[in-house]
């Protein structure tokens, strides 16, 4: 285990729905960097990233965070420790607004959330012009940028992100990807899965490939961009 | 604390729409004492404040938890017999129970409150407020008690699932309510009756006729206040996280809002309220009767609540008033076989004809409106709407 890892995964198994969809994966998230999985559809990715945000029950095998095991616990204390995750599909809150979706990512908090609206209004000076506006009637970019700001209102030390390109054009893809970058300078390590594996990979610092439930290489961004099987199976190169 | 009251600043519109309720109150008790106080305006009123707390209460489960309840009545039922059991006046029981030979409980709260205050003058008054302020409250525990339990299981259910279950319940408790076993207590399926009503408010004078007529203001406040509770409960952090369960679970749960904890929250309130608003209906009605509570009841509710807007808590008070004024009273002429003014007869006025109209009528505003007549809206977001836009029209004419 890597000393400077803020969450480590050990031969963890999950089984969703009767079938064995993460088959004892291990893996380090380090402090401050981007960390992806990439793999196809029904490599495991969703299910991994659903138990460690308490979604789901793991049916072996431990999550550590910060040096503690945090395996089975609930996701309201997951999310007041500092973990939180942007789902798929974004699933921002469409009937309520803007600033009340961005209330509800702070949820856990008690404490006044004044200061953090400003900073995810700064982040996204978009969402700050449609603050009275049904989430539901933003763009798709926009909807992504609002999942990515409620999450933030948590105050995470790490967000997770679940497939946060899906859907979305060529151009918001890349405004989303630099978006990553930019909360990740902020000191928020990101843990990213991605079917778009060449975004993710030009992003990540480190990166697993995940198929068929197990992870089958690993390595740094870079490396992994110029691996041959890599680039063949995800890449289409 | 001025800081905080700042922060928290009412918008104008909700500050607008609490004058108005204040102003309406008012307006009831200067016209119940000068109205002739038989006027029909007065029976719905008092029906229709009633009917305005149950509709809100499901609107909270309903249209801001998305939990599709359909218990009201069962939960209406616990209050109103919770209300009736504990203030029938101990003198009264014996002729109330009569088939079970006297009741197995045999006090009354404003009985106990007035051995303390004495029965006679402002004495007495007080210990019948108290006494049945503690009735209405127990009566709306009572019902949420029951909820809690009820939940437990139910509401790891989903949409129709649960309404099939909730309607279960309420099917249940209405029998279990009839059984004679309960018969010392619940009167079987005869009715409770005897037990202060809304006109054991009027204030009266030493001679016992009526000086001052409270009996419309009575439900109309404490529906008022109920509601208020509920639109701040909405608006609190609590009210969010319900809309967020709502609108998306999976999102919810990933914000860690606590999806179980947070529904049966929302299902035992709202059956407080339901329990209070049934205790109101046997105050109403002056008897309980366990086959009134039946689930053509709950469904007219749930008209009323899609009529005036899911996620509307002004929609579901809106459409109680048209709802029972107009099937209670402005209707009434269509089942009397002739017309309000003149004296012109028409044939097919007669019994059962005004259901036909009222559900034409109600036919015509989903068909219009189909989110209800005012979506999720509230009057307080109107008004600071058209404030809204009469500022920017002035700012553009300058």
């Amino acid at each position: 285990m890597m000393s400077n890892a803020i969450l480590s995964i050990q031969d963890l198994q999950v089984n969703y729905g009767g079938i064995e969809a993460v088959k004892g994966i291990s893996f380090d998230v380090p402090e401050g960097e981007i960390v992806t999985l990439i793999g196809a559809n029904g490599a495991g990715k969703s299910s991994t990233l659903r138990t460690i945000a308490g979604l789901v029950k793991p049916k072996s095998g431990t999550i550590t965070y910060m040096g503690e095991d945090i395996t089975g616990k609930d996701p309201t204390a997951i999310v007041t420790k500092g973990i939180t995750l942007v789902p798929e599909g974004r699933r921002i809150f469409p009937d309520l607004t803007v600033k009340e979706n961005l209330k509800l990512g702070a949820y856990t908090r008690k404490d006044d959330l004044s200061d953090d609206i400003n900073w995810v209004f700064d982040l996204f000076p978009r969402l700050k012009e449609r603050e009275w506006q049904a989430g539901g009637t933003l763009s798709g970019g926009e909807q992504q940028m609002l999942a990515v700001g409620r999450a933030l209102m948590s105050r995470p030390k790490i967000m997770m992100m679940d497939e946060p390109s899906l859907g979305l054009a060529p151009l918001v893809v890349r405004g989303i990807f630099d978006i990553i970058k930019e909360v990740n300078k902020q000191g928020v390590t990101v843990l990213l899965i991605e079917q778009n594996a060449n975004m993710a990979l030009k992003t990540a610092h480190k990166g697993y490939v995940l198929e068929t439930g197990r992870i089958t290489m690993s390595g740094s961004g870079a490396k992994l961009l110029a691996d041959e099987s890599v680039k063949a199976a995800y890449l289409g190169t | 604390m001025e800081h905080q009251l700042n922060r928290k600043k009412m918008s104008s519109g909700a500050l607008i729409t609490v004058i108005v309720t204040v102003i309406l109150l008012v307006a009831v008790i200067v016209l119940e004492n000068t109205m002739n106080a038989n006027s029909m305006l007065f029976t719905v009123l008092k029906k229709a404040a009633v009917y305005s707390l149950v509709a809100v209460s499901l609107n909270l489960v309903n249209g801001f938890t998305g939990l599709f309840s359909l218990g009201q009545a069962g939960f209406m039922l616990l209050g109103a017999y919770t209300y009736g059991i504990l203030t029938i006046p101990a003198e009264m029981r014996e002729s109330v129970y009569y088939i079970y030979q006297g009741s197995a409980i045999n006090f009354s709260l404003q009985g106990l409150f007035q051995g303390l205050f004495g029965t006679a003058g402002v004495g007495g008054a007080i210990g019948l407020i108290l006494g049945v302020l503690l009735a209405i409250i127990l009566a709306g525990l009572v019902a949420a008690g029951f909820a809690y339990l009820i939940g437990l299981p139910v509401l790891r259910l989903k949409s129709d699932y649960l309404a099939i279950a909730t309607l279960g319940f309420a099917e249940i408790i209405r029998a279990v309510f009839q059984w004679d076993k309960l018969g010392r207590v619940t009167n079987g399926a005869n009715m409770l009756k005897g037990f202060p009503t809304f006109s054991s408010f009027n204030i009266k004078d030493a001679s016992g006729a009526v000086a001052v007529r409270l009996s419309a203001f009575m439900p109309l406040l404490i529906a008022a206040l109920c509601i208020f509770v509920i639109i701040l409960l909405i608006n609190s952090s609590y009210g969010r996280a319900f809309k967020a369960i709502r609108e998306d679970e999976i999102a919810a749960e990933a914000m860690g809002i606590n999806l179980a904890k947070h529904k049966q929250m929302s299902f035992c309130i709202s059956s407080f309220f339901s329990g209070v608003a049934g205790a109101l209906f046997a105050m109403f009605a002056a008897t309980v009767q366990a086959r009134s509570f039946t689930s053509a009841m709950t469904y007219e509710i749930l008209l009323i609540v899609v009529i005036g807007g899911i996620g509307s808590v002004s929609g579901s008070v809106l459409a109680s008033f048209l709802y029972i004024f107009c099937s209670e009273w402005w209707l009434r002429f269509l089942d009397s076989g002739a017309l309000p003014f003149g004296n012109i007869s028409v044939p097919f006025f007669r019994n059962g004809f005004r259901m036909v109209v009222f559900s034409v009528i109600i036919m015509i505003i989903v068909l219009f409106f189909r989110r209800g007549i005012m979506g999720t809206n509230e009057f307080s977001d109107l008004i600071n709407q058209t404030r809204r836009k009469a500022k920017t029209k002035k700012e553009a004419a300058e």
